[in-house]
């Protein structure tokens, strides 16, 4: 028995070819996303565009002033925001899923929507229709119900098993949104932005949201990425896990927070945007099998380029009208995902 | 020395006791086989020897306390068969085995050629290689048993512990894998300490026998000492004829009762 082939059975469950996919449809997306709207712009334009403002690279892409702004204002704003959304999403799904060993779990399971709901909610309504403090309410909003969840869960005893965890975030969940529908019902005539904030939306007035998401977003997911073996090690259970020389009371805290965190930070700019965490991670698990090392790195790519694609057709299916990308995400993740399910025939 | 030292240990659950005050040491190569009716505490005197649940009292590797060297230093040293593990029905056997080199991993390390070749040879000493790249939903009970196995090789540890490692495998598959287990501590001097319900088995394969009762430990020693028909009526209810076998070994053989 010659020790190279017989090593060679033991392949990584992420292969390049996967990987190389996953950049290509990130690709793809965000070059999709960027040429359409109300004024289309060629690929090869906008390629020579984003080239010539790379230092030392001289390309003219011979589009006037007018173009090549609703390219850097309006359109790469939106998609790369719409890319670090999804990613991030996917990715706390994915991690969620893998933490509490529940494939319900999506990243809103903590109390982090219903948080965030209440604090947009109160911004909203006091009249300070400042954009720029919607966010930061819907922020801390979402932090401080997590914090909540956490703090129930380990007083309740939930180091053991994460069932009370998730049990402590349905309460603090029900709580946040009971207090959130009273303020709403209480101001009546800020209904409409408070719903059209639920329901998730990524418009863009520049590079704020870019700025003020891509640092959460980028410690998220490196964090999440750097635990994809130790989930692998924690889906034979908490018991077996700790056995295996894993803290698993430690490893679920730095998890939960860098999941709950980045999650925060997506809910902040971009309102409720659900499916995104659960149809990603699960299709990504259909297709590449249940190892969280090839689940995590491929949903932070598909989740990207998901949602870049979501937010094009909520901009052109009904345009100049945008559809609610919440409402696009479910409505086109639900039969994608259904499909997926039917076609697998690997078991989960 | 011993290879593990088991010193005043109890576990308790919500307050209700389950082991008490034990002491028990396992040698280096030796097998010790935890023998007991059911809920008599084998199971949780080995889930403390594996730090998976909260204990009083010391247990020492190599004379260090467990507590002392931490969760993942305390998993090179023992490694845990457990009666029930869970195999996650999507991952592949070799991937299983690998979780195994988790203690000797750095916590954000991935692993190494060191790693995949040590989790592929003790796939090998199992004759289990062609397992490697089969989902574990797939495999049947005794292969199942081989690559749990090979895992806790893999986590090259010098004391084992094994829950009833021969539950749900017929005569054939359970001799298969106490042979392994046997062969193991033979070359490697491995210390293994089993929960065995089967007492003949136990009586085959153990170089001494702890008989628990109620979480206590009552009776330690030479198999010929702990297995007699009183012993076993005393602490396990139990109606047996202890007679040799054809090569001397001891055999414990059931009886139904006397109805009129």
């Amino acid at each position: 028995m010659g020790e190279p082939a017989s090593m060679g059975r033991l392949k990584s469950p992420l292969r390049l070819w996967q990987l190389l996919a996953g950049f290509a449809l990130v690709t793809g997306a965000l070059l999709l996303g960027t040429m359409i709207g109300p004024v289309s712009i060629s690929p090869a334009a906008v390629l020579q565009e984003i080239l010539g403002r790379l230092p030392f690279v001289s390309v003219d892409s011979g589009l006037d002033d007018r173009m090549a702004a609703i390219i850097w204002d309006i359109r790469l704003p939106r998609v790369l925001l719409g890319g670090l959304v999804g990613a991030t999403l996917a990715a706390a799904g994915g991690a969620y899923q893998g933490v509490f060993r529940n494939p319900l779990a999506d990243p809103y399971l903590l109390g982090v929507a219903a948080g965030a709901g209440l604090g947009a909610t109160l911004v909203i309504t006091a009249g300070g229709s400042v954009d720029a403090v919607v966010p930061i309410a819907a922020f801390v909003g979402a932090v401080l119900a997590v914090a909540l969840t956490y703090l129930l869960g380990a007083a309740a005893g939930g180091r053991r098993t994460g069932v009370t965890l998730i049990l402590a975030g349905v309460a603090v969940a029900a709580f946040f949104t009971a207090a959130q529908t009273f303020v709403q019902q209480q101001n009546g005539d800020t209904v409409r932005e408070v719903y059209s904030w639920i329901l998730g939306r990524l418009s863009t007035a520049g590079w704020s949201e870019v700025v003020l998401l891509a640092p959460y977003a980028a410690a998220a997911i490196l964090v999440l990425l750097m635990h994809r073996r130790l989930l692998d090690v924690l889906s034979v259970g908490e018991e077996e896990a700790e056995a295996l020389g894993v803290n698993t009371g430690c490893m679920r805290l730095t998890v939960v927070a860098a999941a709950s965190l980045g999650t925060a930070a997506a809910v902040a700019v971009s309102g409720l945007i659900g499916f995104v965490g659960i149809v990603v991670p699960h299709t990504v698990r259909l297709m590449a099998g249940s190892s969280y090392r090839a689940i995590l790195p491929l949903s932070v790519l598909g989740g990207a380029a998901f949602l870049v694609l979501a937010d094009v057709v909520a901009r052109t299916a009904l345009s100049p009208t945008e559809i609610p990308i919440g409402v696009v995400t479910a409505f086109v993740g639900g039969p994608f995902f259904a499909v997926v399910l039917r076609t697998s025939g690997r078991r989960t | 020395m011993s290879a593990v030292t088991v010193s005043g240990v109890s576990v308790a659950y919500n307050g209700l006791r389950a082991v008490a005050d034990v002491d028990l040491g396992v040698g280096p190569g030796e097998w010790v086989a935890l023998i007991g009716p059911n809920g008599s505490g084998k199971s949780s005197l080995l889930r403390a020897v594996a730090g998976t649940v909260e204990y009083e009292g010391d247990i020492l590797f190599d004379g260090v306390d467990r507590r002392v060297v931490g969760r993942r230093q305390a998993a090179r040293q023992v490694a845990l068969v457990p009666q029930h593990p869970f195999l996650p029905v999507g991952m592949r056997s070799g991937e299983y085995v690998l979780l195994g080199r988790n203690p000797h991993m750095g916590y954000w390390a991935m692993e190494k050629v060191d790693d995949l070749r040590v989790s592929m040879q003790a796939l090998q000493r199992l004759s289990a290689e062609d397992l490697a790249h089969r989902f574990l939903g797939s495999l049947s009970g005794g292969e199942r048993q081989r690559v749990v196995l090979a895992r806790a090789i893999a986590q090259e540890a010098s004391v084992l512990l094994l829950d009833e490692p021969t539950t749900g495998l017929d005569i054939g598959h359970q001799q298969q894998v106490l042979d392994l287990v046997e062969d193991l501590r033979r070359e490697k001097g491995i210390a293994v300490l089993s929960a065995l319900h089967d007492l003949t088995l136990a009586a085959q394969y153990a170089d001494r026998l702890a008989l628990l009762d109620g979480g206590r430990l009552v009776a330690e020693g030479e198999k010929s000492q702990i297995l007699t028909a009183e012993q076993l009526a005393r602490f396990s209810g139990a109606r047996v004829s202890v007679v040799r076998g054809p090569e001397g070994q001891i055999v414990v053989i059931p009886r139904r009762a006397q109805r009129a």
